[in-house]
């Protein structure tokens, strides 16, 4: 079992210089759940944490997207505005988010698409379940990532979130998603 | 409703001056009355001419709940078509948007012209004898528009759209002037936002002055903005009911003070220099600094175009407590260091979201749920009622914080809902 025996080498030394493609995937599968976890629990400066300095957070509407920067999206953050975001729910005065959308994520199918030595390339769908004054919603996405090693860790540079649904009229959503 | 009761008793225990019924926002029957007195017979607002601008353009649109076809034909003429095939009622079109000389109904093949008049059906042997022309799709009974802006009235007789807008088409035009070119563009593509609200909350959230200083402190508080000042009790700004439902919230005065070109946007002359010197060269510098210093309308066009600065909003209702906001960043002919900006504002501000909107939305669903108490019964709209006064165009006036907009909206809602 050629895969065990990798496992068990990568479990001796924590920081590999080349990881098996089946390391990678774990890496980057514990990667996405964490930040799941954290916008799940309203975990703001944790989940701000995960970002790099070029961070581009982006829910385009009406399907792909097409160029953010000619066309609307729901959100299309670069640092600075996710920043902002942030403080703007530590205000305690979002009241979109007061109380907080009660969360419950699940990620799935998660598949590493391609890597090289800067970035990997990630994508998964999610499943997100909200409870708020409104009522209940779910949301459903394909999410891509572009993650970059950061020491023995991963960072974020991009989260695009595809709503399944963003062509049509969408309830606030002003939770991280 | 007692059978001798006039219209005037019946709305009597509904709206009155200074306060309003907490039935108006939740009761199935007044929404669809509404649907047949305000959204089916007067003025609303579809479109803009840029979102079809080639032959043969269309876009989809709505009036109300029910979807519009907002189409060019090949001459340049807009129509306005309802999505409903005239023999069996599919719906003919289900893009949201494209270029299409005719329409054809997946259902029986029957196909129609983008100007909706029937074009041909399949084995026309078994229609021996029938007149066609009766059976094109439904179009809106009359179309005009102003500067651009389109408005259908599926009512075939009634005021001009020049008479229903009265002086907001000043409004309009001071929105085209901050463009180097005089031309508004809706090209950026729409944010559809959803609430569970009554629509007549939003119309009134509006231009009420009152709550940016609560409901957005949150914003102001983290990025600095000098939005809260203009909607303080200090503010010069005014609130005004110009009549036919229409109301703004005029912050000219607040800007002229400050003297400032693109204070009015949060930025200076130097962050655009491309822009500024557009405007310099097509209005000369004089007209060219006092059109930047006022900045652009905040605008409630009743019942359903709001001007909100830098966006365009839409109100569509679709039920008695849902309502969607359609928006999108206003952008300017010949300014394209200015639409830049205004899209990235706009995409921060509003929309699901939206730093700014979210939360007007959680407002709105708020009040939905909080005026099914039955405690008090009404509605209080009475700040600013002993300050209000006229101004020189003899429009209502209040302070910035003032209901003067939402008394004015409620008195020409219950002047439609008297009529038969």
């Amino acid at each position: 079992m050629v895969n065990e025996a990798k496992i068990k080498t990568a479990m001796v030394d924590p920081a590999p210089a080349v990881a098996t493609p089946r390391e990678l995937l774990d890496q980057v599968t514990q990667f996405i759940y964490c930040e799941a976890r954290l916008a799940d629990n309203h975990e703001y400066d944790a989940w701000e944490a995960l970002w790099t300095d070029d961070a581009i957070y982006w829910i385009p509407a009406n399907g792909e997207g097409g160029d953010p920067e000619n066309q609307m999206s729901i959100v299309y953050d670069n640092r600075s505005r996710l920043a902002l975001r942030i403080k703007q729910f530590h205000t305690g005065k979002r009241h979109s988010q007061t109380p907080k959308s009660r969360l419950c994520r699940i990620i799935s199918n998660i598949e590493i698409l391609q890597v090289d030595e800067k970035q990997i390339q990630a994508c998964a769908n999610a499943m997100v379940f909200e409870s708020s004054t409104r009522g209940d919603t779910i949301w459903a996405s394909r999410n891509a990532y572009t993650l970059h090693r950061d020491g023995d860790g991963l960072r974020m540079s991009l989260k695009k979130v595809v709503l399944a649904n963003n062509d049509r009229a969408l309830y606030s959503m002003s939770f991280l998603i | 409703m007692s059978e001798h009761e006039s219209a005037s008793q019946r709305w009597d225990k509904l709206v009155r001056p200074e306060h309003v019924h907490g039935s108006l926002y939740t009761d199935p029957a007044i929404f669809d009355e509404e649907l047949k007195k305000i959204w089916y017979r007067t003025w609303v607002y579809v479109g803009h001419v840029s979102e079809v601008p080639n032959p043969n353009d269309f876009v989809m649109k709505s009036i109300g709940p029910q979807p519009v076809i907002m189409t060019r034909d090949r001459s340049g003429t807009i129509h306005l078509l309802h999505n409903r095939c005239p023999h069996r009622g599919n719906r003919v079109c289900m893009s949201d948007q494209g270029n299409a000389r005719s329409f054809t109904c997946p259902y029986h093949g029957w196909t129609f012209g983008n100007d909706g008049q029937l074009r041909g059906y399949p084995f026309p042997s078994g229609y021996e004898g029938v007149d066609r022309s009766q059976l094109g799709l439904g179009r809106v009974a009359r179309v005009a528009n102003y500067r651009g802006f389109v408005f259908g009235s599926m009512a075939s007789d009634g005021p001009s759209l020049e008479q229903h807008l009265g002086p907001a088409m000043a409004s309009i035009d001071a929105l085209c002037r901050t463009s180097p070119e005089g031309e508004v563009q809706i090209t950026a593509g729409f944010l559809k936002h959803k609430v569970k609200s009554n629509w007549k909350f939003l119309v009134e959230n509006e231009t009420d002055g009152y709550h940016p200083s609560f409901v957005h402190a949150s914003i102001f508080e983290v990025a600095k903005s000098g939005i809260g000042s203009l909607y303080s009790s200090e503010s010069s700004a005014v609130s005004r009911d110009f009549g036919n439902g229409h109301t703004e919230n005029d912050l000219r005065p607040e800007f002229r003070k400050r003297g400032v070109p693109l204070s009015w946007f949060g930025t200076s002359p130097d962050r655009l220099p491309d822009y500024v010197s557009r405007m310099n060269a097509a209005y000369g510098d004089e007209q060219a600094r006092g059109i930047m210093i006022d900045g652009t309308p905040h605008i409630m066009i009743y019942p359903n175009l709001f001007i909100a600065e830098i966006q365009l909003f839409v109100l569509q209702p679709l039920s008695v407590d849902e309502t969607v906001q359609h928006v999108t960043a206003l952008q300017f002919k010949g300014a394209p260091d200015l639409n830049r900006r205004m899209r990235q504002q706009t995409m921060g501000s509003v929309g699901p979201a939206g730093f700014l909107l979210a939360d007007d939305a959680a407002m709105y669903e708020r009040t939905q749920l909080g005026v099914q108490s039955k405690n008090p019964e009404w509605l209080y709209l009475g700040r600013g009622k002993h300050r209000e006064r006229l101004d020189e165009n003899g429009y209502r006036i209040g302070d910035a914080t003032d209901e003067t907009p939402t008394r004015g909206i409620w008195r020409h809602y219950r002047s439609l809902m008297e009529q038969a």
